[in-house]
């Protein structure tokens, strides 16, 4: 028996969002008394894949098959599942966890619950809790096959670290070839920029700030206090940001440990977004926009005058 | 190019979340559907679009009841040539994707396109259930699809960038923001639409292997509290030593 975790990797590094999923399944895993078995997929270092034991796994197996799709990727763990006899599988909620987890679930023939914010509760057969009605309310899910599939939300659990070292194992398993070929890698935003999906802090801004020739302040502050940049979707579709910068229901969701909302209104799609960070930061200078009910703290005030001073105070501390 | 464009219903973006029932299911009332934005605005207008190019057709399904008429006749009046209903009550995205992948199994598709996710559920699940099921690729949160022949080419979005991949058809793929623009039906769509096929088709019974026992609301936030603007340093003096955010 085990419980099993996907681990994705970037850069010759296992990614974060992987690495909180280590940790509630390894949490899993405890609770059961039965081991925590991370899978990983792609050339990298041993050193690199050791890590997973800091977050909770005892074992890290590696397929070294570089730029594998969803469907190998699946094959790989539903092989493992077989052989460890494994009854759940932990992903992140994340871009490759939303691309494998499902093949894995049909694969097993067992129930999906994406997107869960707590650990599992046991004492009823198996419940678990997972965010819905994008982050407006709760939904808690009943398992009811024999194995089980989960996807960790980002950002949504403390997670607890040790020096544990993973033992690295081999899997030489062909994986077949690929029928959606890998051709070529793009990254978002310029070089050094902070990727907004992995950023513990954002600055975002509206259509409060008049054009696009307004940003540089914002990009200040954000680059002051090593911020990723988001805005609200009229701004993306004005063209006045990227797309990718685009957050709210209908762009992408966050959940940074901080989110600085300039000369935005909050409309209920854009905090559909972005209701998940743990410190709400609201500029407006209408005392009566909506966005101060979600709020931890305010200013009402002018941007072009209360930015400015926030980049001076930040400056300051560095 | 034979397309099928998975359609569901979500509420209205705007929509105040409520339960009844203690608390196990959503409160309908007085709420309006709509299509669910990825499907709509995404899928189903790229696979228009790759119609008008191409030639060929453009099917919509959706698994559900009655209730869901009105939505794949906005699907049909958007430019969908005809649309299926898999008249079953699939209780997660397991059920429903087995509903569509019995039913689109043998059909013959070159293309099943979905939306990212359903905003009322954010499960993520069904395209990629739909893949393994049916054992095709999957292109997860395309923001891109072109079709050379039987080749596609497409971008999806992945942790920190973008991923440029190739494959042949048939596929499924889930739809993100960039795939498309929105198109607004006009009068001549919407009176078509009327005249259009939506047929009924019977469930496969199809299993599932979970069930929402309850719903709750997160906790309300704490009151804001407020900086004066004269005074704005002080905001960050907050977030370092009060809020330990920065
Ligand atoms: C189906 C659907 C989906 C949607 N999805 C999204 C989504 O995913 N994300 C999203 O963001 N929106 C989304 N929207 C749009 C949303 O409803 C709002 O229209 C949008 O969020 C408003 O953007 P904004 O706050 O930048 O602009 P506005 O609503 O115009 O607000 C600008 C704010 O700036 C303030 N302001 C003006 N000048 C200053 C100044 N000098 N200093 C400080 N403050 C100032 C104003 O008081 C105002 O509150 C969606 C809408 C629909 C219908
Ligand atoms: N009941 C349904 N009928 C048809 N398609 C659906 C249904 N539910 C979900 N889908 C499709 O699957 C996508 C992802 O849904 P989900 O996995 O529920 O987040 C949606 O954007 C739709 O394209």
């Amino acid at each position: 028996m085990s419980v099993l975790v996907f681990v994705d990797n970037k850069n010759g590094a296992l990614v974060k969002s992987s690495l909180e999923a280590v940790n509630y399944a390894s949490t899993i895993a405890s609770a059961k008394g039965v081991d925590c078995i991370a899978i990983s997929c792609g050339s990298i270092a041993n050193d690199a894949l050791e890590v997973a034991g800091n977050y909770g796994a005892n074992k890290i197996v590696n397929n070294a098959t570089e730029n594998a799709d969803n469907a190998q990727i699946a094959q790989l763990i539903s092989n493992v599942v077989a052989e460890q006899s494994a009854s759940v599988v932990v992903f992140s909620h994340d871009f490759s966890g939303k691309a494998i987890a499902p093949r894995v679930a049909a694969k097993l023939n067992a129930a999906i619950v994406s997107g869960v914010v707590e650990l599992p509760n046991f004492e009823n057969g198996f419940t678990v809790k997972k965010s819905v009605f994008s982050g407006k309310a709760f939904a808690t899910y009943k398992v009811n096959s024999e194995k089980a599939v989960l996807s960790l939300l980002p950002n949504s659990l403390d997670v607890a670290t040790t020096d544990s070292k993973a033992e690295v194992i081999s899997d030489n398993s062909d994986l077949g070839i690929s029928k959606l070929a890998f051709k070529e890698f793009k990254k978002k935003g310029g070089e050094g920029k902070i990727d907004l999906t992995e950023a513990e802090l954002v600055v975002s801004a509206g259509r409060g700030l008049k054009g696009p020739e307004n940003w540089g302040m914002v990009e200040d502050l954000a680059n002051t206090i090593g911020a990723a940049t988001a805005c609200s979707r009229p701004v993306a579709d004005i063209g006045w940001r990227p797309h990718h910068e685009h957050v709210g229901q209908t762009g992408v969701a966050i959940r940074p440990n901080l989110y600085i909302a300039i000369g935005i209104s909050g409309a209920i799609q854009h905090l559909a977004g972005v209701n998940g960070s743990k410190v709400i930061v609201v500029i407006n200078k209408d005392p009566e926009a909506p966005f101060f009910k979600a709020a931890d703290y305010g200013i009402v005030g002018d941007a072009f005058e209360v930015v400015p001073k926030l980049v001076e105070a930040a400056k300051a501390l560095n | 190019m034979k397309i099928l464009v998975c359609v569901s219903k979500a509420p209205d973006t705007t929509t105040k979340i409520s339960f009844t029932d203690g608390d196990t299911k959503f409160n309908e009332t007085g709420v309006q559907f709509i299509v669910n934005p990825y499907d709509e605005w995404y899928a189903l207008v790229r696979g228009l679009e790759l119609k008008e190019k191409l030639g060929g057709s453009v099917t919509t399904v959706t698994v559900g009841g009655a209730e869901n008429d009105p939505v794949i006749r906005k699907a049909l009046a958007i430019g969908a040539d005809d649309a299926v209903r898999i008249d079953a009550s699939a209780t997660d995205a397991y059920g429903v994707a087995l509903e569509i992948s019995n039913y689109a199994k043998d059909k013959g598709y070159d293309l099943i396109l979905c939306g990212k996710e359903t905003i009322n559920y954010n499960g993520a699940q069904v395209p990629a259930l739909i893949a393994e099921f049916m054992d095709m690729p999957f292109a997860s949160q395309a923001t891109k699809l072109e079709v050379e022949g039987s080749v596609a080419t497409i971008e999806c979005d992945v942790q920190g960038g973008t991923e440029v991949l190739e494959g042949n058809l048939p596929l499924v793929l889930s739809a993100a923001k960039g795939m498309a623009e929105q198109r607004i039906p006009n009068m001549r769509g919407i009176m078509a639409a009327r005249t259009k096929k939506l047929e009924v088709v019977p469930g496969s019974g199809a299993e599932n292997t979970s069930e929402v026992v309850g719903y709750s609301l997160p906790n309300a936030k704490s009151e804001c509290k407020y900086v004066d603007a004269d005074n704005a340093e002080e905001l960050i003096n907050l977030l370092r030593n009060e809020a330990k955010a920065i």
